[in-house]
């Protein structure tokens, strides 16, 4: 094995192809350094109780800025409600994509490509931009503040990204074993649910996933929709550490951070196991 | 006929969401923007035609937002996220791999903390009395107070941060798709580097160039949360890009009117760059 590389790296292109791999190295190294140096200090800052700008390792590192925000008001509250206008939103976007994606998959039709087409159009489009309405048209109809509105808002935005992915997640199911439920006598809603969904468990995930991470990090829409503190989000909440207390407590915000981040990168982690790393959003980029 | 109908009824409660709040929006977006409403008062309200289109042309803080906008966007989409993210794919495939597992982690990290959370991150980094300062100093480098002196390289870096790891994921699986033999053969026949790069690697994921730039430059249209925790468009007006702009002149100044209307520009730029990247998909499929 040893003589066998000792041989091997007598070959010019062998030798070149070792340099370049450490040359590669080096650069990637440097890039994951400066990627890297934010991220050190939410974690340095959170776990420092004097917690400064600066990323510095903390004198004595405690949990005390985790005890202090672990209360109703700063953590418990926001993430509550984060979690009720996210996931009732997630659940309302995966079940209409799901159903709407059905006759989308499996029908032929001249109007099912130019609704496809509508539905990525209006994926691409920038949502901030149809906020000031949006904000109008919540006061006349007197949906402004309430958390099912921003919900039902987010599950609107997130629909055609969502009913993109799913129809091209269907189109991966074999239409054969259908077919058989359908000699059998059940119903379209039935092989939806007890054939065709439980197949794509994994693409369904995906998309469930996808958008509720979306919509966890999503600041502008219920920074726009919502005013009453008790029902702001924690995206939007996360503000207060800079208005009401004086001086900013970085250590407690930071703790504030790691909380409110830990539950997305960890169900990214999830979907980016399930379909191997290259996860590009697949379907969605290359059509 | 009945029982076509009822095949497609499954598309009924999705069509009646987008219908009701994102269509519905769109047109209210329209109607508003040739109103001239405001935020108290919704009676006073009145048809003003397309005033509000001049008022934008002829206002220098909407030009400046305007001019913002395009070097955000060019900066931190194009330059930043879209080279870096090529360079990146480039290297990962030739790096070792516990290098590219940390690499990978670290610029994933990056993208899929929440926008607010990236914000207040890099708010600390640029911040006078933040890390990159702190850096500087020991470098024995002249140190400045980046929020202030240079606030729009400041939230288009914070972007490039934050966005580069999509660009780099859409070009590792376009990158992965080139035949092996191509690039070998190019090598063997004596192609330097940046010639391969240039005549073989380039044309070959040309596609995916498109639709990368198309999907970066949708995303920093819409930017808000970045620009508000780092700088709230300022200092003044300094990185005022438009969605900050129309929402300080919806909100801070009450002209729900006129916010609207940079909005239905903000829209229609959007709907362009759309339109684009649905022709680039269709020669593809």
């Amino acid at each position: 094995m040893r003589s066998g590389r000792r041989r091997r790296a007598r070959w010019p292109l062998a030798r070149r192809a070792v340099r370049r791999r450490a040359a590669a190295d080096a650069a990637l190294l440097v890039v994951a350094v400066a990627f890297a140096v934010p991220l050190a200090w939410l974690v340095l800052a959170s776990l420092d109780e004097r917690a400064t700008l600066r990323v510095r390792l903390p004198a004595a590192p405690t949990l005390h800025n985790f005890s202090a925000v672990l209360t109703d008001e700063i953590t418990f509250t926001p993430m509550l409600n984060s979690l009720l206008i996210c996931g009732g939103a997630t659940l309302l976007t995966v079940g209409c994509a799901a159903l709407a994606a059905y006759p989308l998959s499996r029908f032929r039709s001249r109007f099912a490509r130019p609704y496809l087409l509508t539905v990525l159009f209006s994926a691409c489009l920038p949502v901030t931009a149809i906020m000031v309405p949006v904000y109008a048209l919540f006061v006349r109809v007197d949906l402004i503040d309430t958390r099912y509105g921003t919900a039902l808002f987010l599950a609107a935005a997130q629909l055609p990204f969502a009913v993109w992915l799913m129809k091209n997640f269907m189109d991966g199911v074999p239409a054969a074993l259908e077919e058989a439920a359908w000699t059998d006598g059940a119903s379209w809603f039935q092989t939806l649910l007890r054939i065709i969904l439980p197949l794509m468990g994994p693409g369904l995930s995906v998309v469930a996933v996808y958008t509720f991470i979306m919509m966890w990090g999503n600041f502008f829409v219920p920074f726009m929709l919502l005013l009453s503190p008790e029902q702001l989000p924690a995206s939007v909440s996360i503000f207060t550490f800079f208005g009401n207390y004086g001086a900013i407590a970085f250590g407690e915000l930071a703790a504030f951070s790691v909380l409110y981040s830990t539950p997305v990168i960890l169900l990214y982690i999830l979907i980016s196991k399930r379909l191997g790393g290259g996860f590009t959003l697949g379907g969605a980029v290359k059509g | 006929m009945i029982r076509r109908l009822l095949r497609w009824s499954p598309l009924a409660p999705a069509t009646v969401l987008l219908l009701l709040f994102l269509a519905g929006p769109v047109g209210y977006c329209g109607y508003l923007a040739v109103t001239d409403t405001q935020l108290t008062g919704q009676e006073s309200a009145s048809f003003v035609g397309l005033a509000n289109f001049r008022h934008a042309l002829a206002d220098p803080e909407f030009r400046n937002a305007v001019l913002l906008t395009l070097v955000f966007t060019v900066v931190s989409a194009l330059l930043g996220q879209n080279t870096l993210g090529l360079a990146l794919a480039g290297l990962l495939r030739r790096a070792s791999r516990p290098v590219r597992t940390v690499t990978g982690a670290v610029v994933i990290t990056a993208w899929v903390l929440p926008e607010i959370v990236a914000g207040f991150l890099l708010y600390t980094f640029f911040e006078r009395r933040g890390t990159l300062n702190a850096v500087l100093a020991w470098l024995h480098l002249p140190t400045q107070d980046w929020l202030f002196t240079l606030p729009i390289l400041a939230v288009s870096f914070a972007n490039v941060w934050r966005g580069t790891a999509f660009s780099m994921l859409v070009y590792s699986a376009a990158l992965a798709e080139i035949p092996q033999e191509v690039t070998e053969s190019a090598e063997v026949d004596g192609a330097g580097g940046l010639r391969r790069l240039w005549h073989i690697t380039l044309p070959m994921i040309r596609r995916s160039i498109g639709t990368n730039l198309m999907l970066n430059t949708l995303q920093t249209l819409s930017v808000f949360g970045l620009i508000w925790a780092l700088t709230r468009g300022g200092p003044g007006n300094r990185s005022q890009t438009l969605p900050v702009f129309m929402y300080d002149q919806a909100f801070v100044k009450s002209l729900i009117g006129y916010g609207t209307a940079v909005a239905l520009l903000l829209l229609v730029v959007g709907a362009l760059f759309s339109a684009v990247y649905l022709r680039l998909l269709r020669e593809e499929v």
